[in-house]
């Protein structure tokens, strides 16, 4: 390689990674620098003491802290799993569309260009019209119509994500195997499933990854109520820095959802393959 | 002093994949030199050595006595024509010609005849104010060509410029790029896997395989004395015929014998150096190529061409007289060639051998 | 045999579950309070403007618009030129350490937000940005530049090489092949870009709900959220400010649905 060309690419690539640093990696640096105080604003005349991991031990120990990570995680799940397989299922059908498809992707894609908050307060609404049921008033049953609007709005994007994989596949392929008496199914088995395993990957990493960030459409939804029935951990971070303004305790949790979250991304990119990422050398 | 010199030259790609090992070649000013082989061959990569597009991992690069290992293509002065063409598609054809021209600061005037000078050489003059997109796949290539004369640079390196198109308009364009090559006298590096191509247009060629050079002479140095097997069946066409030396004779035990389908001329079964029996007839107009399965062990096939007017049919028991002067001997371990008059065995011994089988 | 008579019913329903709520939310802006959640509330006897009246007059949603506008403009206005320079050299100049940037990079786009709100709502108040356009614009960029890089390096990539080179070999230098060869072949992949980075800040909440302090400068997602009744939750006049926020992205979703499509698949997986 070049030296000539190793300067220009950096020189290239520095304003906008300037701004990232700047916006991004400092404020993670600041967030792990203030978790180790005691700063809360409502209290200014307590100033702001060094307290060292008195903040994680408080968060570690507190029954609210680990409910909304168990809230979290349980989305997460039932949420992610909902979104691959129907996400899937729509791909598959769409693929198999001759005509039409535009129609289709239009309107596939409007639930996810839609604002998360919209969503929440149409679903809110539809759920809201009196059916005998109240179903925001029960800790459980108001996980449905959330999980439902998050469904609704992500599956179309899982869908077109897939459906792209899904179209990269040869069709001789399929065609070989019906020479060869495969069915539907062992086709899908066969050939669709394994060869899509690259974008699935994508896009359970993605959605994995955006479930556990989940705030927008609780907080419009149920607020995080019944109580703190439906809080995720986000809204918790949120509630703690913005309502109580406990700074301190507040960058310590954000500081440990970014760590999980980290460790999220890593492991997926790991997973995803470097390959996935940078062309082979020439 | 050479146009341009490679002097041991070696590209190894991260992953530790070699796809050119140890080659030195020289090109003189005015030559048409042909790298020839089989893919992966590493002939479009030397190609790209010397354009700069990739830096060599060993050796040097040097263009008209000057070292160019380490200066950008940008500033090397070599017009490149790649395979599929390159063209610019959201400028007109005077646009893609001109560009080259505009990065030296020459005033618009100068470009502009300049343009419309090659532009008359290629008779694409009608075509200037065309995009590439609405040109035929032939107009594209001499757009193409054009480009790469428009700068007049020290050399033209071409990478199998004649691939894409359908083989009439191929040959067409064969014959207009050696007329071309006389008419400028520049200096040309040629890539392509075809052997016709190179042994039609080519005043050197340069054959390689796996990353290396096998032998660098001029056409019909190469057809008459391969320099190992694979250059042997590689040049010439329908392939050079080689068999184990002891199928013809035993003291020919530890060789290989080539024999070219032109050199063999076929006599009833009992005469003739070997016997055997007509597989296939591939007619091909003026001529016939003949497959026949030999009587021998283990069991081989023999390439003949013959005229088309002979009366051949499959079934046929015939034999095989080989042409002394055209026989061609290789080491059986190392596949290089043998002198043939070390070799050299006299008439009646492969008779009287053939007899006591 | 009988899948294939099923299926254009089978993707009719799934066309029509997934724009049902749509269709009711926007019925619903236009029916009458009273008629909501009554027994005609899919099918209300007349239809009423009252409810787009009020947000506009008595809830400034028409100032909310302008803030988002603005906002989301500037953001991509920024992103995009900046972005596209460092896709360009992340994607074709062959720098050391390339890989861990784009890998950064990646990361970086999968923080979690609220994690960068104490920091940078403490930032923003030191420097006097909150509830501000620029209080805005700078935390948008932090997800907004990951993302057009993400998108662009993934455009690039796409083009056929061999037209840079032979500029390369015209004695083009790289920025001169960027400007000249690059970027004008690039307008499908800039645009879309462009919209997607437009549609991101524009549905985004929970930084404008943060660094944002009253009516003046909220954006329009998170002035709907907050519209607050009396007495009950004023749901015609929710549905109809939901209706405006989805407007335009619906408009640049019929627009460009194809290249978005495109846009996304050839950032998020390779070849």
């Amino acid at each position: 390689m070049r030296r000539g060309e190793a300067r220009r690419g950096w020189l290239m690539a520095l304003p906008a990674l300037a701004v990232i640093a700047l916006i991004a990696l400092g404020p993670v640096l600041w967030a792990v620098w203030e978790s180790l105080y005691l700063h809360d604003l409502r209290m200014p005349w307590l100033g702001r003491r060094l307290i060292g991991l008195r903040n994680y031990v408080e968060a570690l120990s507190n029954p609210r802290f680990w409910e909304a990570i168990g809230h979290t995680v349980a989305f997460a799940a039932v949420s992610v799993t909902l979104e691959i397989v129907l996400g899937l299922a729509l791909a598959v059908a769409v693929d198999s569309m001759t005509r039409g498809r535009g129609v289709v992707r239009t309107a596939m894609l409007l639930p996810w260009a839609v604002p998360t908050v919209v969503v929440g307060l149409v679903w809110r609404f539809m759920f809201e019209t009196p059916t005998g049921l109240i179903w925001f008033a029960d800790p459980l049953a108001a996980w449905v119509p959330i999980v439902l609007a998050d469904v609704w709005k992500t599956t179309p994007f899982v869908a077109v994500l897939l459906l792209a994989g899904l179209q990269n596949i040869e069709r001789s392929l399929y065609e070989a195997a019906q020479m060869d008496g495969a069915t539907a199914w062992r086709q899908f088995t066969g050939i669709t499933l394994p060869l899509l395993k690259p974008a699935l990957l994508v896009a359970l990493v993605f959605r994995t990854v955006d479930a556990f960030r989940v705030f927008d459409v609780i907080y419009v939804m149920t607020g995080g109520g019944p109580g703190t029935a439906t809080e995720p951990i986000a809204m918790y971070t949120f509630s703690v820095l913005l309502e109580n303004l406990r700074f301190g305790y507040g960058s310590a949790l954000s500081v440990m959802i970014f760590g999980v979250t980290f460790l999220l991304a890593l492991v997926a990119i790991r997973l995803m393959g470097r390959g996935a990422l940078v062309e082979p050398a020439p | 002093m050479a146009a341009i010199s490679l002097e041991h030259v070696g590209k190894r790609f991260t992953g530790g994949i070699a796809a050119v090992t140890d080659v030195s070649l020289q090109i003189a000013h005015g030559e048409l030199l042909v790298l020839v082989g089989p893919s992966g061959s590493g002939k479009s990569t030397v190609l790209r050595l010397i354009a700069g597009l990739d830096a060599p991992t060993s050796g040097r690069i040097v263009i008209e006595g000057e070292d160019v290992t380490e200066i950008p293509p940008q500033q090397r002065d070599l017009a490149m024509v790649f395979q599929s063409y390159a063209l610019y598609p959201h400028k007109t054809v005077r646009e893609n010609l001109a560009f080259g021209l505009q990065m030296r600061r020459i005033d618009a005037a100068r470009i502009e005849e300049r343009v419309r000078e090659v532009a008359s050489t290629l008779g694409i003059e009608t075509l200037l104010d065309r995009r590439p997109a609405a040109l035929s796949g032939g107009q594209r290539q001499r757009v193409a060509l054009g480009r790469a004369m428009v700068r007049s640079p020290r050399a033209f390196l071409l990478d199998e410029p004649l691939s894409n198109l359908d083989p009439v308009l191929r040959i067409e364009m064969r014959t207009e790029l050696t007329l071309l090559h006389r008419r400028l006298g520049a200096t040309m590096v040629y890539v392509t896997h075809d052997q016709e191509e190179a042994m039609t247009l080519g005043s050197r060629i340069a054959v390689m395989r796996d990353g290396a050079l096998e032998q660098v002479a001029a056409p019909m140095e190469l057809y008459d004395r391969p320099v190992n097997t694979f250059v042997a069946s590689f040049i010439g066409s329908p392939a050079m015929n080689i068999w184990p030396g002891a199928m013809i004779a035993s003291d020919w035990e530890k060789l290989l014998v080539g024999i070219r389908p032109h050199d063999i001329e076929l006599t009833s079964a009992g005469a003739g150096d070997a016997a055997g029996r007509v597989e296939i007839l591939e007619p091909l107009g003026p001529t016939t190529l003949v497959h026949v399965a030999l009587d021998a062990v283990p069991p081989s096939r023999a390439r003949v061409v013959v005229q088309a007017n002979s009366r051949l049919a499959i079934g046929d028991r015939i034999g095989l007289s080989l042409r002394r002067d055209h026989l061609h001997f290789f080491d059986e371990t190392t596949g290089r060639r043998v002198r043939f008059d070390e070799a050299r065995p006299r008439t009646d011994d492969l008779r009287r051998d053939r007899q006591s089988k | 045999m009988s899948w294939r008579l099923l299926r254009p019913w089978a993707i009719a329903m799934l066309v029509g579950v997934t724009l049902f709520p749509l269709y009711w939310a926007a019925v619903a802006s236009f029916t009458p309070e009273s008629q909501l959640f009554g027994q005609s509330a899919l099918a209300p006897t007349r239809l009423v403007f009252d409810h787009y009246r009020a947000v506009f007059n008595e809830r400034s949603l028409g100032t909310a618009v302008l803030n988002s506008l603005v906002v989301a403009g500037v953001t991509t206005l920024l992103c995009v030129p900046i972005g596209a320079l460092c896709a360009y050299a992340l994607a074709r100049v062959p720098f050391r350490g390339r890989t861990l940037v784009l890998t950064s990079v990646l990361a970086i786009s999968m923080f979690p937000q609220i994690s960068i709100v104490s920091p940078l709502y403490l930032l923003l108040r030191e420097l006097r940005l909150i509830d501000t356009y620029t209080g805005l614009v700078l935390p948008y960029l932090t997800f907004a530049m990951p993302l057009t890089i993400w998108l662009l390096v993934g455009f690039f990539r796409q083009l056929p090489r061999e037209i840079e080179e032979a500029a390369l070999m015209d004695g083009a230098g790289q920025l001169r092949t960027l400007w000249a060869i690059v970027l004008p072949l690039s307008w499908p992949g800039l645009g879309t870009t462009a919209i997607l980075t437009f549609l991101y800040c524009w549905n985004e909440f929970l930084f404008a709900l943060c660094f944002t302090l009253g009516p003046e400068r909220y954006t329009v997602p998170v002035a709907i959220a907050l519209f607050r009744g009396q007495y009950q939750v004023p749901w015609g006049q929710i549905l109809a400010g939901a209706l405006i926020a989805t407007l335009p992205v619906a408009l640049l979703v019929f627009v460009a649905q194809r290249r978005i499509v495109a846009g996304l698949t050839s950032g998020a997986i390779k070849g």
